[in-house]
């Protein structure tokens, strides 16, 4: 499907199927995830896509009745993230993410920040500091904030609350980085500075992102994954599923004809 | 049925607007009626009790003990003896309160046996008080031997109020919005540290009002405490909780006997001379009082809290 100078594989996902209780949500999905790329996931609502990034940092181990099979290879070692024996907490301080809604938590900006490190029972302030001002600074927030790191979080506008909870996600480093539909909830301006950041982000990160806003999949996405009905119709370079898509239900949903 | 409807002559639209908004009116007025015959009843109680009880509100009243001359007799060891049972009862409902309403909301998975358990709890908050105080006689004063006891009445209106704080404290947890959950956990914090450091601080405005909201309960409350045997005239203090001497704590008071406000006016009462009437009145207004003034702090606890958050 791909042509061979296709960049490292940063996760894997195998055969992956996931329910719900008795609702079967996604259905033996196989895709590929890559070192340095922004994967997006597009399709119409209730297609799985959300569930599916929720499987990579077990999300849905918070709630009773979720059920995996088959397998998320995080590469290099392979390990497979949704084995039981791998605890959840471990897996997602591996891997970081970014809701829909911003959601900072009611403390100060730096707080917000350090909390990821402070969980992990990080202490040293100067640690704490360089990390939080480094996140600051790659999330394109710190600009706006520098002068008060420790107002609260919550006078920050919505795309900078968004830039903000992508800071904190950024700060212990993780090695796969989960957007939920980052500007679902922002104004096309705040909307624009995100997609800047996401596409700048890259450089250092492997990104999967789900996106409602087919423009912003094929502006910055190098890869585009098509789901539909908790199937994956389509992989492909975004490039290539957004000029000739393969697959007619492909086609018909990103010119509009349903979805 | 067709559109024709909204242009027949004889459907008359205004008429039914008009008919429509009059039981608005009219429910709003019913509203407001039962409000006030609520606030009335407040305002009239307060009233009589002030009227007849006001005037024994001196600094003596409070720093005298019980006598059998209504002109002398006070209630500082009621007073003392409320506040003692109600630290006592604070000390038991809300460490207990408070855990078990977490582990019901943030730990327990949702099943037929934690749906019996919640179900029991909200049966337990409407039992009357009496049962609890038999309980109590049964259990804390002649099997553990904790005698007619401070520590008996506290852990008896502790027991009794302990529905009310775990059912706040689940109504507490509940504002805290699943998003704000989900980002500690997407950091990596477990279950214990995303409580720890978001829902609980979050929610501890809530969890507060709902233990004040029980302690003016527990204040009183009459019923249990005669029944494990508590004195209707205690002419003495407990112990001091303060000693001159190592270790300077001492818990000897909390196996003191006592007795509690709403025992010493329904003791006053319970008098044929009109003179100790006056005495119970005076109780019954401080009661009121502390009830009301512990109320307006609940609400003022919440007030601040729900300013200061902001999702």
């Amino acid at each position: 499907m791909l042509s061979s100078t296709s960049p490292n594989l940063r996760a894997e996902v195998k055969n992956l199927s996931f329910s719900y209780g008795t609702k079967k949500v996604i259905g033996n999905l196989s895709m590929p995830i890559y070192e340095n790329r922004i994967t997006a996931l597009i399709g119409p609502s209730g297609c799985g896509k959300t569930t599916l990034l929720r499987c990579f940092n077990r999300m849905h181990d918070l709630y009773s009745q979720a059920a995996y099979s088959g397998e998320v290879l995080l590469y290099p070692e392979k390990l497979n993230i949704l084995d039981p024996s791998i605890d959840p907490i471990e897996v997602r301080m591996r891997i970081g993410m970014v809701f829909q809604k911003p959601n900072p938590f009611p403390k100060s900006i730096f707080e917000n920040v350090a909390y990821g490190l402070r969980v992990r029972g990080i202490r040293r302030r100067s640690f704490i500091e360089e990390r939080v001002v480094k996140s600051l600074q790659q999330a394109a927030l710190w600009n706006d904030v520098k002068d008060r790191l420790h107002t609260p979080a919550t006078a920050l506008s919505g795309g900078q609350q968004q830039r903000l909870c992508i800071a904190r996600a950024l700060a212990t480093e993780p090695e796969v980085l989960l957007l939920d539909e980052p500007t679902s909830a922002l104004d096309p301006i705040s909307t624009m500075h995100i997609e800047e950041l996401i596409t700048e982000l890259k450089k250092e990160w492997t990104i999967v992102m789900v996106t409602h806003n087919l423009h912003q999949a094929s502006r910055t996405a190098d890869y585009t994954a098509f789901m539909y009905l908790g199937d994956l119709i389509e992989f492909d370079l975004s490039e290539r599923l957004f000029t000739t898509p393969k697959d007619q239900r492909t086609e018909n949903y990103i010119t509009g004809r349903f979805g | 049925m067709s559109r024709e409807i909204f242009s027949s002559e004889e459907f008359d639209f205004a008429a039914d607007l008009r008919r429509r908004k009059l039981i608005d009116f009219l429910f709003s007025v019913a509203g407001m009626l039962s409000l006030m015959l609520a606030l009335i009843t407040l305002i009239a109680l307060l009233v009589d009790l002030s009227s007849t009880g006001l005037m024994r509100l001196n600094a003596d009243f409070f720093t005298n003990f019980p006598s059998r001359f209504p002109w002398r007799a006070g209630i500082l060891s009621a007073w003392v003896g409320s506040l003692a049972v109600m630290f006592t009862t604070a000390l038991c409902a809300i460490p207990l309160g408070v855990a078990a309403g977490i582990y019901l909301e943030e730990y327990a998975r949702k099943s037929w046996f934690t749906l019996l358990i919640e179900l029991n709890i909200i049966n337990l908050a409407g039992i009357p008080s009496i049962t609890f105080g038999l309980m109590a006689l049964g259990l804390f004063v002649y099997r553990l031997n904790l005698g007619q006891s401070i520590l008996t009445a506290g852990l008896t209106l502790g027991l009794l109020v302990l529905p009310i704080v775990i059912v706040t404290t689940r109504e507490a947890l509940r504002t805290v919005p699943r998003s704000v959950r989900e980002a500690a956990y997407a950091l990596g914090s477990t279950r214990w540290q995303t409580i720890w450091h978001h829902v609980l601080p979050y929610s501890s405005g809530g969890i507060m009002t709902g233990v004040i909201i029980s302690l003016s309960r527990a204040i009183g409350e009459t019923a249990p405490i005669i029944t494990i045997g508590a004195l209707t005239f205690i002419a003495f203090l407990p112990h001091a909780p303060l000693t001159g001497e190592p270790p300077f704590v001492s818990f000897q008071w909390l196996s003191d006997p006592f007795t509690v406000l709403p025992i010493q006016m329904f003791n006053w009462l319970s008098r044929p001379q009109p003179e100790f009437h006056v005495n119970a009145a005076a109780t019954g207004l401080i009661l009121l009082l502390l009830t009301l003034v512990m109320n307006a702090g609940a609400i003022w606890i919440r007030y601040r809290f729900r300013k200061k958050l902001k999702w």
